[in-house]
């Protein structure tokens, strides 16, 4: 338990904040994940989730504060950003496949390219990660053919191929059709249980019921609670959360 | 048809050096222009500032001045003294190769933003994720203005006439000179050039257009 109190977060944000020019679209956001940790952050749209979740990558640059993943700090560009954006995985909304490359060429690229990784290691990780995820019969189509819940897994073992420290998720099943959406947060259910620390945009509540550790609720730019997920779903703390939660769960 | 066959090793070296001078330039052009357009884009400004000022620059002079340059005012630089032919090629290039940078630029905006943040997510830096994976899917889109590019180059050769290279445009003087009938060397230059267009410059935008159907 001390151990465990003294490590250093994997991700740690400390004071950031971002405009969007008038828009204040982070507002000193302060947030720690340890690691193996599973974190799910939720909130309404245009409550700044998305872009906390990119900023941690910087594919969205921040004003001010400070991102650290497992210690360093985040650098601003070049060689060294690239470096550490191969230890963070990010999986996207809209999946994101190479659109001119196979499955297994999307897998296989960063591990050869990036790492170093001969193609032969590279393409037997890679069948077997698709194997996991369950499309390893699919691996040399093109993305296009298959569809939007393959895809999405696809993109995970993209991510994972790069032996992440951490994995990102800006809404990973909001732009699948309802019966593939549990595809995928099957598999991301199963990468939580094995210990991946894992940083979740989303509007699943059930993912965030079974699979996190806390979750943290935004709105308007702040984090405005960050709690148990039994605790957050039956007892909100804050009237903005007991609307939001009001609106998604009636029904 | 005599204007055509009595004069056959005129037309024969007139297309010959058309010909090297297109396919030279063509390489060059491409070869520039894609590291143009590839400033253009980058995250430095210093490299964007430079690539919009090259353009802008040498895509505005007429063709006429840049070749005239290199033919008459370039020697007098006292620098590496280069022949006639080499001075054309290196005007057109350099001309050619704006264009070439424009239209892959216009590309590369027709490749969705994702695809260069999925690049830079698995960690590949910025000519990695230009070159695996922008620039390939940028290409497919390209291919048709590309190839206009091309075909207005291999018209434009025939400027370099004025400047004593002896190419396809200076077919008309040289048979004037032998007491032929103008017109009709120009008409015969004229078919070739179709020719050349419809016959070699479109089934190879055909064969790379389908090569590179993009599935989607």
């Amino acid at each position: 338990m001390t151990n465990e109190a003294l490590a250093p977060a994997l991700v740690e944000l400390t004071a950031v904040n971002k405009h969007y020019g008038a828009l204040h679209v982070l507002q000193d956001i302060n947030l720690e994940v340890k690691r193996g940790e599973v974190v799910v952050v939720i909130g309404p749209s245009g409550s700044g989730k998305s872009t906390l979740c990119r900023a941690i990558n910087r594919l969205e640059t921040i004003d001010d504060g400070e991102i650290r993943i497992d210690g360093k700090k985040l650098p601003a560009e070049g060689k060294e950003l690239a470096r550490l954006r191969a230890d963070v995985g990010m999986v996207f909304q809209s999946f994101n496949l190479f659109a001119h490359k196979t499955i297994l060429e999307n897998v296989t690229l960063g591990p050869i390219k990036v790492k170093g990784t001969s193609k032969a290691e590279a393409e037997s990780q890679a069948m077997a990660l698709l194997e996991r995820v369950g499309v390893g019969h699919q691996a040399q189509k093109l993305p296009a053919q298959l569809s939007g819940g393959q895809q999405q897994r696809v993109a995970i073992a993209r991510a994972l191929a790069m032996k992440p420290k951490v994995m990102l998720f800006d809404e990973p099943t909001s732009a699948l059709d309802p019966e593939m959406i549990n595809e995928v947060l099957d598999v991301m259910i199963g990468l939580a249980k094995e210990g991946m620390t894992m940083i979740v945009v989303t509007h699943e509540m059930g993912f965030a019921r079974k699979a996190a550790d806390r979750v943290v609720f935004m709105a308007d730019g702040q984090i405005v609670e960050d709690s148990q997920p039994e605790d957050f779903f039956t007892h909100p703390k804050s009237a903005r959360a007991k609307d939001f939660l009001s609106k998604i769960l009636t029904h | 048809m005599n204007t055509l066959t009595d004069n056959l090793e005129l037309f024969t070296t007139g297309f010959k050096n058309t010909g090297i001078l297109f396919i030279v330039s063509a390489v060059f052009a491409l070869i520039l222009g894609t590291i143009v357009a590839a400033m253009r884009v980058s995250p430095v400004p210093a490299m964007r500032a430079a690539g919009t000022l090259y353009v802008n620059t040498v895509r505005n002079m007429p063709l006429t001045v840049i070749l005239a340059f290199f033919a008459l005012g370039y020697p007098k630089l006292g620098l590496v003294p280069v022949n006639f032919i080499t001075a054309a090629a290196i005007g057109l290039s350099l001309y050619t190769a704006t264009y070439v940078a424009e239209a892959i630029r216009s590309g590369i905006n027709t490749v969705p933003v994702g695809q260069a943040e999925a690049a830079r997510a698995i960690g590949l830096p910025f000519m990695q994720s230009l070159t695996l994976v922008i620039l390939p899917q940028a290409f497919r889109s390209v291919i048709p203005p590309l190839f206009s590019v091309f075909i207005a180059l291999l018209k434009n050769t025939t400027v370099a006439a004025g400047f004593s290279v002896l190419e396809a445009g200076a077919i008309r003087a040289n048979l004037s000179e032998r007491g032929y009938p103008a017109l009709t060397g120009l008409l015969w230059v004229a078919l070739i050039f179709v020719i050349l267009v419809i016959g070699v410059l479109s089934p190879l935008q055909r064969y790379f257009e389908n090569k590179w159907r993009v599935a989607r």
